[in-house]
């Protein structure tokens, strides 16, 4: 695999390692070059030296590592049946959530699918909140009554963690004109995914964002699969980042980090000047669809171990790190436990938070007090006013 | 005694009748093999058949050709090719209007809508062009071989969206056939008559019975006539009607409903309790139940549940769905048309509640056999009965000590009804 080159900007690799325990906080720029270049469809692709610094690429493998950490747990968690229902996990997504994050801010929106766990992490989301929320419980992000599929957090501009393919995409535009109307300079990131990719409803939105110059970018997480099915037998042209036509595209590694911080901070200029534009991120999942998916009956294990070694992107930044002098490897193996220890915590507290109120079956559906009356099993019997 | 004959009848279909060459049974001759199967295998075997008999039939749908989801469809591609059964990308509008139009050609169309949460995207196509092609085009064009197959009811942890039951959305609209087996015998042999059936269908499958369900399914070709009710279970006091997955739950109330405490042994025993309220928790008589599966939803079989409630003067429906417009309300409105001089009580609704389908709370959102027990129909009869027996065994009581026991227990039994 092509390790990225340095540029020398700064002078961290001839400091004595005396002064090394200052690495983790040195914002000093660097430029580093992505692995592999973009490739563009009616657009300037953005260049390849990407500007980061030390302090930002430890906690990029802070974040993915802790990510990571926490999908696996969520798995055997739902082995343990804590977790029921259905559980999508992000492992070998990271860099995505990460790298977004890095090039925008946390009043920028994002919106995504079901796949949301590490995406409400990067918002800022607690991993208490994660794992009460993935185990039904009051302390749960969206207070228990979402589950897995619906994180949300407000104050982060996270708007969800949606349970129906391709739903997410009208709203996400419409978002984007929330954003345009009130001249913030903010704009949207709407996720979906390879199979949402044939929905009809991506190209109404698609249409009506470039017809309106909505400051919307439409990130196709194409990790091959739409579930069982590979995107060369879904998909007569698997080129997603063009299938907007007249709609700029760009395609991205997404298992680079640093590129898709690029990208994402090329796309935010890009759709504040010009409207819509859809970026491609080539990456990848380890585990099924979901837990119900063994993710060995459409792709063979091979495949899958093939990807974890030579593209896995907490590894990438491990290189980085270690071909740079900003850790060693037994910083990194001590951020890891850290981290570990980080996530152990937080299931058990998790695990400590009560179920919501039976009486929370029935609030949220209408505005309080609105007085719409529901009815229990037997009309006569049980009565109850909406909350 | 005609009604008696008629209901009778349709428990037993009498082998070559009324449907000309093919062969139609729902119980296995003794020559006939059968096979112990749950529910996705009788679906897998039905399409199997349905797939083998007619050259010009298809089965697509997201991920159908490594077996589906559920395995419904496994070994399906291997056995007629990728030609006849194929993976569709993911827009459910696309593949039930693609289905259309292949039926309008004179296929037979078998389309897999992943979870029945996922339909309302084909909505459109299902409502709009689906049900009306063969009336607006004066009968020149059908799509009668078309069925859409989803899975569909709750599963124990599905939450919002694997869980839903959107019969009555389909109801409502005249021109397709909604069809729900309750296990796997009848889904077999439903599922051939939706296919086979000249309009268009959506079979709804309950998901909780793929694997739970398990029965003695005959290994021929056979066929379940659709807009026929089943009698499953004889009774006077009461009708439940239902369908799907909540029958095994409504038989479940019926059980109880049914069992008879021997309260004069415990009186024996625990005549110093005998009070008011001690009688109300010894006491307990059986209440016969009828229990009625009406496997086609639209059109449904009015005459059936109508004769059954004219017998019982009371008639309970309990489905999954929410209750406010569930397709339960339809089958009260008809009912009270048709029987309401016979009807002793209200008649009764045992469903979900007006809520989403909810992740944690769907213990509470489910109509269990209690709420199904409790509910005033099931109960009043009980009720009634009860109110008449304490009175006399009250007074009885009283004058135990007091006068001859003889003189009034012949005063209480007049009470008695």
């Amino acid at each position: 695999m092509a390790l990225s080159r340095l540029s020398l900007r700064s002078t961290t690799f001839l400091k004595p390692s005396s002064l090394r325990r200052h690495v983790t906080t040195d914002t000093t720029p660097i430029t580093i070059e992505t692995a592999a270049p973009f490739t563009s469809h009616q657009c300037d692709p953005p260049s390849r030296s990407v500007e980061t610094s030390s302090a930002e690429i430890l906690s990029f493998f802070r974040d993915m590592a802790r990510m990571r950490r926490m999908e696996i747990a969520a798995d055997s968690l739902y082995k343990s049946k804590l977790i029921r229902g259905f559980c999508h996990l992000y492992d070998g997504q990271e860099a995505l959530a990460v790298g977004m994050e890095a090039g925008i801010t946390k009043k920028d929106a994002i919106i995504t699918s079901y796949r949301d766990h590490c995406t409400f992490l990067g918002r800022g989301g607690e991993l208490v909140d994660a794992f009460s929320e993935l185990m039904g419980r009051m302390r749960g992000c969206s207070n228990g009554k979402g589950g897995s599929m619906h994180f949300y957090k407000k104050d982060a501009c996270f708007y969800g963690g949606h349970g129906i393919v391709g739903a997410q995409i009208p709203l996400g535009c419409g978002l984007a004109f929330a954003q345009k109307y009130s001249k913030e300079e903010n704009v949207s990131f709407v996720l979906y995914g390879d199979g949402a990719a044939n929905q009809g409803q991506l190209f109404e939105a698609l249409n009506i964002a470039a017809l309106w110059d909505l400051p919307a970018i439409l990130v196709c997480e194409n990790n091959h699969y739409g579930m069982g099915t590979a995107t060369w037998r879904s998909a007569k042209s698997p080129a997603y980042f063009k299938r907007g036509d007249y709609v700029p595209g760009l395609k991205v590694d997404g298992m680079d980090v640093l590129a898709v911080k690029q990208a994402c901070k090329f796309a935010k200029e890009h759709a504040l000047k010009n409207g819509p534009i859809i970026l491609e991120m080539d990456t990848y999942r380890y585990h099924g669809h979901s837990m119900s998916d063994p993710g060995s009956t459409y792709r063979t294990r091979d495949e899958v171990s093939g990807v974890r070694q030579v593209r896995d992107p907490i590894e990438r930044v491990r290189k980085l790190l270690l071909s740079h002098d900003i850790a060693t490897e037994k910083e990194l193996k001590d951020m890891e436990k850290e981290v570990r220890k980080e996530v152990d915590d937080a299931v058990a507290q998790a695990k400590e938070s009560p179920v919501p109120e039976a009486s929370e079956l029935f609030t949220n559906m209408y505005v309080k007090d609105c007085g719409v009356e529901s009815f229990g099993a037997d009309r006569k019997e049980l009565k109850v006013t909406l909350a | 005694m005609a009604s008696l004959l008629g209901r009778f009848c349709r428990k037993l279909v009498v082998p070559g009748s009324a449907h000309g060459s093919r062969m139609i049974s729902t119980t296995a001759c003794d020559s006939e093999a059968v096979k112990s199967l749950n529910l996705y295998s009788a679906i897998n075997q039905a399409l199997h058949i349905a797939l083998e008999t007619d050259p010009r039939s298809y089965v697509f749908g997201e991920d159908v050709g490594f077996g589906g989801v559920f395995r419904c469809t496994t070994g399906l591609a291997e056995r007629f090719g990728k030609n006849r059964v194929f993976n569709t990308p993911l827009c459910e509008q696309g593949i039930v209007g693609f289905g259309i139009g292949l039926a309008a050609m004179g296929n037979r169309a078998v389309v897999e809508i992943q979870f029945a949460d996922y339909i309302y995207p084909a909505f459109d196509q299902i409502v709009n062009e689906a049900a009306k092609f063969r009336y607006r085009s004066g009968n020149q064009f059908n799509c009668g071989g078309l069925t859409i197959r989803a899975p569909y009811g709750a599963v124990g942890h599905g939450g919002h969206y694997h869980s839903q039951s959107p019969e009555a959305f389909f109801c409502h609209v005249p021109g397709i056939k909604v069809v729900i087996p309750r296990s796997p015998r009848e889904a077999k042999g439903l599922l051939l008559s939706s296919i086979r059936d000249p309009n268009p269908v959506v079979f709804f499958e309950p998901k909780w019975l793929y694997r739970q369900a398990v029965e003695e399914v005959p290994e021929h070709d056979y066929m379940i006539p659709l807009s026929q009710a089943e009698v499953i279970r004889e009774g006077n006091d009461i009708t439940l009607v239902g369908w799907g997955a909540q029958l095994t739950v409504m038989e479940q109330a019926c059980l109880d409903a049914e069992k008879v405490l021997d309260f004069i042994f415990q009186l024996k025993d625990n005549w110093f309790k005998v009070s008011n309220m001690g009688l109300e928790l010894i006491m307990q008589e059986g209440i016969s139940c009828e229990l009625i599966d009406l496997k086609t939803l639209l059109p449904w079989d009015k005459e059936t549940v109508e004769a059954s409630v004219k017998k019982t003067g009371r008639l309970l429906i309990s489905h999954e769905a929410p209750v406010t417009g569930g397709f339960g309300a339809e089958i009260s409105a008809t009912i009270l048309e048709r029987c309401f001089l016979k009807l002793e009580a209200p008649v009764s609704r045992v469903c979900g509640l007006d809520t989403p389908f909810p992740l944690v709370f769907e213990p509470f959102y489910m109509p269990t056999k209690n709420k199904a027990s409790s509910s005033s129909s099931l109960s009043s009869p009980l009720k009634k009965k009860r109110h008449y027996l304490i009175m006399g065994l009250h007074v009885w009581c009283r004058y135990w000590m007091q006068s001859s026991p003889l003189l009034i227990t012949s005063h209480s039994i007049c009470f008695f009804r």
